[in-house]
């Protein structure tokens, strides 16, 4: 950090001085007297020089700077989709990379080059044609073929999820994310509904619709590597975004308006602790759609487990049903019985006193 | 130079025969409810500035936060008093005031009425020789709205709830409803009714530049010899009278959602326990409505920069702007293509993805005019003589940040790439280099090269480069590092990172603290302009009728410019602005206003064919004359 400092306060430090020995100079050169017909003064040379030390400072800095960073960037995607789109932001980061410094060079180059010199006139050169239409149409080469790529990739990734997609819903609220899976049984998602949502149904599910019923709800998000995942995505209150930033998965929570974002997972939290050496690490979810105070701190911790560790897992979660058996009591009458499945023995018998006794 | 004198003082010897009507305005009328365009572009400025240190004061606040987060800030309670929270850190949702204000600050009061106020106002009747804007008294109004609009918002920073607190795009839910965050109370009803205010000013300036535009021209001027200056705030003007009614619309649609009980944007909401009535509305629909107006807002505070800094390049490097033409059909382009490629800010806002598709290949098209303009700059130094001026230091500066700002619009208009960088700081570095920066150089350019005409005077010239170094390697310093924590997936609009985990905020505590660094650096150095300019207003050196050796027409003006600009009649014009360095000719420059008959040595063969056309130029003296007394 120290360094850092130095280094800023240093090239500060130098522009300071350097100006200031100028000035010194213009003064000077004032009680002189100077070329009355432009507006030239005699730091004009300094300044050029300015560009050229500019270019190498900018230069060495840009790249010692991207090179200590390097190290610190998110690694390698663990997503599918990710590991392309990581391939193409580098190629299209090289791209770039090399116009911008191909531009800036010869822009601070040109402004140091062609700095005043009483002896030399301007070229009168006002137009080419040929020049402009070659460098009008490289852009647009270059650019297509950038577009092209990214439009396929695109496609790709917001593409129908496969049928055995694993369902998850995922709704943001103020200031949390509730994560709710189809269930055991029928991998179906049940209905849910806004106007449902109390202090312990916190998402809102609909125990009219069958496929409600072995529905579970979780803190943190688990999901299977290999295995396509479909995020179904709701938001509560105000709009929140869904950011995986390891699976690069990003998609907004619209209230009113689900949406949705599909993904293959491919590194599994243990195998990424292994590679970074970390035995802490852990995938999180963070939203990336300003949505209050506590918008920043909105993060919940998502595990990739490996196919058949996912399965126990899942196995060992039980129905909101299950542990809320009051809930039976929403569940029309025809359907009461499939539902009742799913309620333990035990209370069972407590709770349809309880039910009985309030009816 | 020879000829611009004998011409300057030809005009000069006219009678002062035009009947123009000079009363002698008192105080008020001069100073503050002015109709001259000179006065009102001077006030455009002043606000400008103070608005650009209110909105710079912000950012230095959140900076604090960001580059610092353990640091003690109870020595700001006198200033912020409970913005500061007991612990003695900054107060969580004002953190998000304060980003939400710098952005509203910047974007709407600095750079579009500071910028393409100040100097649609100040250039476009100097620059196209005419006496004063089509309509003297709407441009005032247009001032006293702006006015008033900054009133309101500035008096929204003092509320007890806070100013808006959403981001400056103010995205429903959260900007619609009260509960959801304190400043989208009173605050937000006060940022909604200044922006309607400020839209109103907007567009009467609009009207104003469009008209004087088309209708005022001198004789001679036709569009083809528009400085491109002019031909920037003509485009600027029409992006913002088509889009700005827009940001109107979707700003009243808000309003009546926030207060009389609409769906608009609200549908299936439960918040704080209550599950609320409004159904089928969609923030998409804001989204799109804003970004309609939000896309193009960033031509508007672009291209007027773009236009004065090919005007100050050309004077300085003595030679002609490279490309005139493609520089007008790159701006044309940009202008129409910024109509249709807003929605590139909304890949991952759950629309329809074909759309996606179809607004990426749009945004990518619109790379092609920008790099065009890049290129012919650079060409434009190619082989120049370059006079180092502040003005001058600050438009290479502008062309500098405007490709490496430009260039990662590349990425993010890739919506296959912007998955993973949407809302995080690599959106910010690119903004903030392309927009805000580019803009802001193209602000400072055009202060230091029009100073002299504005106020009589020079700007010290020593304390611009000073001025110039240190903003240009600070804004580097500042807005370059945070590429690499946006490519580290640091979200924008965070109070603080702890929530990334695996030590990805300790890896980056370093960057954040010397982006916060040079960033109260930088700040600090404006106070060097800050000085130099009001200063200089008082007591700086005398400027000469024409400093710069400059061919447009302001510089036939006297040093200082009365009411209706020219004392005897106004300049023809015979020539297109960037006659420098013209070989053949005695002078590196030849003004606009001398005709091909006084040039003769220095003719190109179709310029000679021109001569034939003077006379007929001349001949529409009276017709101009009676347009001015009717």
């Amino acid at each position: 950090m120290n360094y850092l400092i130095g280094l800023l306060s240093v090239v500060f430090f130098i522009l300071a001085i350097s100006v200031i020995a100028k000035s010194m100079k213009l003064n000077k050169n004032l009680a002189e007297g100077e070329d009355e017909s432009t507006p030239l003064d005699s730091s004009n040379n300094s300044n050029a020089y300015g560009m050229l030390i500019f270019w190498l400072l900018g230069t060495v800095a840009g790249v010692w700077s991207f090179l200590h960073s390097l190290p610190d960037f998110l690694p390698e995607a663990a997503s599918k989709h990710g590991i392309d789109t990581d391939k193409m932001f580098w190629v299209s980061m090289a791209v770039v990379t090399f116009a911008f410094f191909a531009t800036n060079t010869l822009l601070l180059f040109f402004a140091f080059k062609y700095r005043y010199n009483k002896n030399r006139k301007a070229t009168f050169y006002p137009v080419n044609h040929k020049l402009e239409l070659i460098w009008t149409v490289i852009p647009a080469v270059v650019m297509a073929i950038l577009v092209f790529t990214g439009w396929r990739t695109w496609r790709d990734i917001t593409s129908q999820a496969p049928s055995d997609a694993v369902v998850i819903e995922i709704t943001g609220h103020q200031f949390g994310w509730y994560v709710r899976y189809a269930g055991n049984d029928d991998n179906q998602l049940g209905n849910q509904n806004y106007k449902l949502i109390d202090e312990t149904n916190s998402v809102g599910i609909d125990f009219t619709d069958k496929n409600s019923f072995d529905d579970f709800t979780a803190t943190e998000l688990h999901i299977p590597k290999g295995k396509p995942v479909l995020l179904k995505i709701k938001a509560q209150d105000v709009l929140h975004s869904v950011y995986l930033p390891y699976q690069r998965v990003k998609m907004d929570a619209v209230p009113g308006m689900p949406t949705k974002f599909w993904f293959t997972p491919t590194i599994s939290t243990d195998e990424m602790r292994a590679k970074l050496n970390n035995k802490d690490f852990n995938f999180k979810l963070n939203c990336t759609e300003i949505c209050g105070r506590g918008h920043f701190g909105m993060a919940i911790t998502v595990f990739v487990d490996e196919p058949a560790d996912y399965k126990k897992w899942c196995a060992e979660q039980k129905p909101f049903l299950a542990t809320n058996p009051s809930y039976l009591e929403k569940v029309p009458a025809n359907l009461k019985a499939k539902a009742s499945k799913y309620i333990p023995a035990e209370p069972i018998a407590t709770d349809s006193t309880a039910t009985a006794a309030a009816l | 130079m020879s000829t611009a004198t004998t011409h300057a003082e030809e005009v000069h010897a006219h009678a002062h025969d035009h009947e123009h009507e000079h009363h002698e305005p008192n105080f008020i009328q001069k100073y503050i409810f002015s109709e001259d365009h000179k006065t009102i572009a001077k006030q455009y400025l002043i606000m400008g500035i103070l608005w650009a240190f209110v909105g710079g004061s912000l950012s230095i606040l959140f900076r604090l936060q960001l580059g610092f987060p353990e640091m003690q800030l109870d020595w700001l309670r006198p200033i912020l008093g409970e913005w500061i929270d007991e612990s003695g850190k900054l107060d969580k949702e004002f953190y998000l005031a304060l980003v939400t204000m710098h952005g509203t600050i910047m974007v709407f009061f600095v750079l579009t009425a500071g910028l393409s106020g100040t100097f649609s106002n100040f250039l476009i009747p100097l620059q196209i020789g005419a006496r004063d804007m089509a309509s003297g008294f709407i441009n005032m109004l247009s001032f006293w709205f702006f006015f008033l609009s900054s009133a309101v918002m500035f008096s929204s920073l003092f509320l007890e709830t806070g100013p808006a607190s959403g981001g400056w795009v103010i995205y429903p839910p959260l900007s619609a409803l009260p509960q959801a965050m304190p400043g989208s109370g009173l605050g937000m009803t006060l940022w909604l009714t200044a922006m309607a205010f400020f839209i109103v000013s907007s567009l009467m300036g609009g009207i104003n530049y469009i008209c004087t535009i088309i209708n005022l021209r001198t004789r001679g001027m036709t569009f083809t010899k528009m400085p491109l200056t002019i031909w920037s705030f003509f485009f600027t003007a029409i992006l913002g009278l088509l889009s700005f009614p827009v940001l109107l619309s979707a700003a009243l649609l808000l309003i009546f959602d926030r207060s009389f009980g609409t769906s608009f944007y609200l549908s299936e909401i439960y918040i704080q326990g209550q599950a609320l009535p409004n159904m089928g509305g969609s923030p998409i629909l804001y989204q799109h409505l804003f970004w309609f107006l939000g896309h193009p807002e960033v031509y508007i505070v672009l291209l007027p920069a773009l236009g004065m800094t090919s005007e100050i390049i050309a004077t300085n490097a003595r030679k002609p702007i490279f490309g005139y033409r493609a520089m007008i059909g790159s701006m044309m382009g940009i202008t129409v293509l910024a109509f249709i490629v807003w929605a590139h800010h909304m890949f991952v806002t759950g629309m329809n993805p074909f759309l996606g598709s179809v607004f990426m290949f749009l945004t990518l098209i619109i790379a092609v005019p920008s790099a065009v303009k890049a290129f012919n700059y650079i060409t434009t130094l190619w082989k120049g003589n370059l006079i180092f001026t502040p003005a001058m230091l600050f438009s290479i500066g502008l062309v500098s940040l405007f490709i490496s700002g430009g260039v990662t619009g590349i990425i993010l208009g890739n919506s296959a790439l912007d998955i993973n960088l949407h809302d995080t700081y690599f959106v910010v570095a690119h903004f903030h280099l392309v927009m805000g920066s580019a803009s802001f150089f193209g602000l400072m350019a055009g202060v230091y090269h029009w100073y002299p005409k504005m106020f009589g005077r020079m700007m010290n010239k020593t304390l611009g480069y000073i001025h110039f170094w240190a903003t240009f390697v600070g804004v580097y310093c500042v807005f370059f590092p945070m590429h690499y924590t946006g490519i580290a997936g640091f979200p924008r609009r965070y109070y603080s990172f702890t929530a990334l985990g695996n030590g990805r905020e300790e890896a980056f505590t370093d960057l954040n603290m010397f982006i916060s660094i040079a960033a109260i650096l930088t700040f600090s150095a404006q106070a060097i302009f800050f000085w130099n300019f009001f200063y200089s207003i008082f007591k700086g050196k005398k400027a000469t009728q024409n400093p710069w050796n400059s061919t447009t027409l302001e510089w036939t003006t006297p040093v200082e410019v009365g009411h209706g600009n020219w004392p005897g009649e106004i300049p023809a014009v015979y020539r297109w602005p960037y006659d420098y360095s013209k070989p053949g000719a005695e002078s590196d420059f030849i003004p606009q206003n001398v005709p091909y008959s006084a040039t003769p040595e220095s003719n190109l063969p179709e310029e000679n064919e021109e001569i034939a056309n003077e006379k007929a130029i001349e001949s529409l003296l009276a017709a101009q004359n009676e347009s001015y007394n009717r």
